[in-house]
């Protein structure tokens, strides 16, 4: 199977925060190499792939988001033009002239438009054009014709699939995290082909975007000895610092800060120099932007972990990966994981 | 359909090449005589009975687009608008670059480590770039030239109803429509002209007029609409679905009055929708062409279009057809028309 095609076909599936739905149904689907999987109150897909171990084993929980930032349908005007707000952080100057997909009664494809130049003073030119602003132009002629495919609340995602640059390279919508859950994938493909004595429960969040919810609950449910967590990190671009970024093309990020557990991190930094997988040291002083932060704090308390997978342009519809880092990524996952034993996840308890 | 196809081929200003040659076999069996000129117009002739008028018909085939100004060393590529392009509708597109249409992205800064203050200004478009994925110059230069034009990516579909969506129906729409046109047998000698470089001064139809030397010509035309929210009515330039626009004036012409009349009355005789554009921004063809030798009455018809000049646009097929309809009256009624009557 091969999961950059997955990747690809992942960016392009719907799926904003609270209605992850057909993302968790395209990751299912390309995933062979688990025992169970089941979905959790707020739709978090949980698979598991047991170790060979005996009983108890070690439990690592992998995470990684599947919910999107996008719009969501405010209101329809009497025009039939829809207004909309965002669901995650998206700055509007990337909405213009966007294609999108409303999820209404059926799918229906639009523009997202703006007053048109020609009419705007140019005073309003040499401004933002403010999201309240903005619609988007379904090709309805009446409030009564959008009405009876729309309604206020529907989901909105970005209409974009992605393409292949130059390597190994790759732009596209929503790489924020699919990207992460590829690299899952990745790890579950070649720990199929290993012997690993801890019990993998593979996770898809949802919710991310709105503050990391899913990671909540499905942490709970699964109550893991240690967790990592996969998302995508700041990939090195023109306009800003590199102190800032972590390189794209020299393999995934491991992250330094309050949200890691220093044994964890030693552990996995050895593990890829062991294996020759080239990472970047990603300090993070603010550590509450990812998974990690909550499953950190679940229960009594995990270890955790982040791998970032470098993506530059975050939330635009244009986030642009090199596909080698989410494949370092997921060879380091389950070189990590089939290390782990019962011993090592004792002495993370350990300070 | 040709027009998907039309607007889903590249051709900037200069380089109509890949428009030309979809436009040429559809023409050749339609038309008495073909030429090429010196600036790569596109000319058909249809030979006519004599004593009636000539009449040129223009279409551009040329769109706005993106030149590459220069690859830095870590392989992005700097570039300007070619044509009238706000560089706000810029953002977080895909692009594809030079004659082996490389993919390409314009990227924006993370919304996380931009200062609130960044987020009121747009993007200059000197701070954008288009990243192809190569890492150093030597890497981009292997694949793109300085000069090269990147395009946007814009597939042409049908969407609700009437309406189609792709990039460059200006003027792609008008170069489908006068292809149509050319299907129908009217009896009146026709020079159809699918000319370049209209985006950068109307510059192709000018000697395309020159060498045609027309009794009177109809520029046919994507016009911008504004019939959307945030624009007050009475600045709503075109209506979509309104039916075809007629042009009192533009910034290169003032159409020659009896035309437009003619035009009016013969939308009215048979029942076709039309409206006049309610703005006097933009030019045609019909500014050039009514210039030439000395002087040609010129007129134009042209189709609403929202979201003009972006990546992104949408006509209506009503219009189009309607468009379509009202030409063929028009060139009907050559037929029965003494020269001098014009």
């Amino acid at each position: 199977m091969d999961i950059r095609r997955i990747l690809r076909s992942l960016s392009a599936s719907p799926g904003i925060s609270g209605y992850e739905g057909c993302a968790a149904d395209v990751i299912e689907s390309a995933c062979p190499w688990i025992d169970e999987s089941r979905r959790d109150t707020l739709g978090n897909l949980i698979m598991l792939k047991r170790g060979s171990g005996p009983e108890p084993r070690p439990k690592i929980m992998l995470a990684a988001h599947m919910d999107e930032i996008g719009l969501i349908i405010t209101k329809i005007e009497k025009e039939g033009f829809v207004r909309f707000t965002t669901i995650g952080g998206f700055d509007p100057r990337v909405l213009l002239a966007q294609e999108v997909t409303a999820h209404g009664r059926q799918s229906v494809h639009g523009i997202i438009g703006a007053k048109p130049p020609h009419v705007q003073d140019p005073k309003e030119r040499s401004k933002t054009v403010p999201l309240e602003d903005m619609f988007i132009d379904f090709g309805f002629a009446s409030e009564q014709e959008a009405a009876a495919v729309l309604t206020v609340g529907d989901p909105i995602t970005m209409r974009r699939s992605a393409v292949d640059l130059q390597g190994s390279y790759m732009a596209g919508k929503a790489m924020d995290d699919r990207a992460g859950a590829a690299a899952m994938l990745e790890c579950l493909k070649q720990l199929n082909r290993m012997e690993h004595t801890a019990d993998i429960y593979a996770t898809a969040t949802v919710q991310e975007e709105v503050g990391l919810r899913g990671a909540v609950t499905s942490s709970y449910g699964i109550v893991p000895d240690l967790a990592i967590a996969l998302d995508a990190g700041f990939g090195d671009m023109p306009g800003v610092p590199d102190s800032d970024t972590i390189q794209i093309g020299h393999g995934p990020g491991i992250a330094i800060g309050p949200h890691v557990h220093p044994k964890l991190f030693e552990a996995v930094k050895r593990t890829a120099e062991e294996w020759n997988i080239r990472y970047s040291l990603e300090p993070s002083p603010l550590p509450g932007g990812t998974d990690t932060f909550a499953i950190q704090v679940a229960r009594a308390g995990v270890p955790t972990i982040l791998l970032s997978i470098p993506v530059r342009y975050m939330h635009t519809p244009v986030e642009t990966l090199n596909y080698s880092d989410v494949a370092a990524a997921g060879k380091l996952l389950a070189m990590f994981t089939a290390s782990v034993e019962n011993g090592f996840v004792e002495g993370l308890l350990c300070y | 359909m040709l027009l998907a196809q039309l607007t889903d081929a590249c051709g900037g200003p200069g380089h109509e090449e890949q428009v030309r040659n979809l436009l040429r076999p559809e023409v050749t069996p339609l038309a008495d005589e073909i030429r090429t000129d010196a600036m790569g117009n596109l000319i058909a002739v249809r030979k006519g009975p004599k004593g009636n008028p000539h009449v040129m018909l223009a279409a551009h085939m040329d769109e706005v687009c993106l030149m590459v100004t220069s690859i830095e060393k870590n392989g992005m590529l700097r570039f300007r608008p070619v044509g009238g392009i706000d560089p706000r509708v810029l953002v977080a597109k895909s692009v594809a670059v030079g004659s082996k249409q490389i993919a390409g992205v314009i990227g924006a800064k993370p919304i996380h480590q931009q200062q609130a203050s960044e987020r009121e200004r747009p993007m200059p478009v000197d701070q954008l770039y288009i990243d192809l994925g190569c890492t150093s110059r030597d890497d981009a230069g292997r694949l793109v030239n300085i000069g090269d034009y990147a395009y946007f990516t814009t597939k042409y579909e049908q969407l609700n109803g009437q309406l189609s969506k792709g990039k460059a129906f200006d003027d792609r729409a008008g170069c489908s429509m006068l292809l149509d046109l050319l299907r129908r047998d009217h009896n009146v000698a026709i020079s159809a002209a699918f000319t370049v470089q209209e985006e950068v001064g109307l510059r192709g139809a000018a000697t395309a007029a020159y060498d045609i030397q027309p009794d009177l010509a109809v520029a046919l035309e994507a016009t911008a609409a504004a019939d959307t929210p945030g624009a007050p009515d009475h600045k709503h330039a075109t209506t979509l679905g309104g039916g075809p626009c007629l042009t009192f004036m533009d910034r290169s012409v003032i159409p020659n009055p009896k035309l437009v009349r003619r035009l009016q009355t013969l939308a009215q005789q048979h029942g076709i929708p039309f409206q006049m554009r309610r703005n006097t921004a933009g030019g045609t063809d019909a500014g050039s062409i009514s210039l030439s030798r000395t002087g040609v009455p010129s007129a134009v018809l042209a189709l609403p279009c929202r979201y003009i000049h972006s990546p992104v646009s949408l006509l209506s097929r009503a219009d189009y057809h309607h468009a379509v309809e009202l030409m063929s009256a028009f060139l009907h009624s050559l037929a029965e028309s003494e020269v001098d009557s014009l």
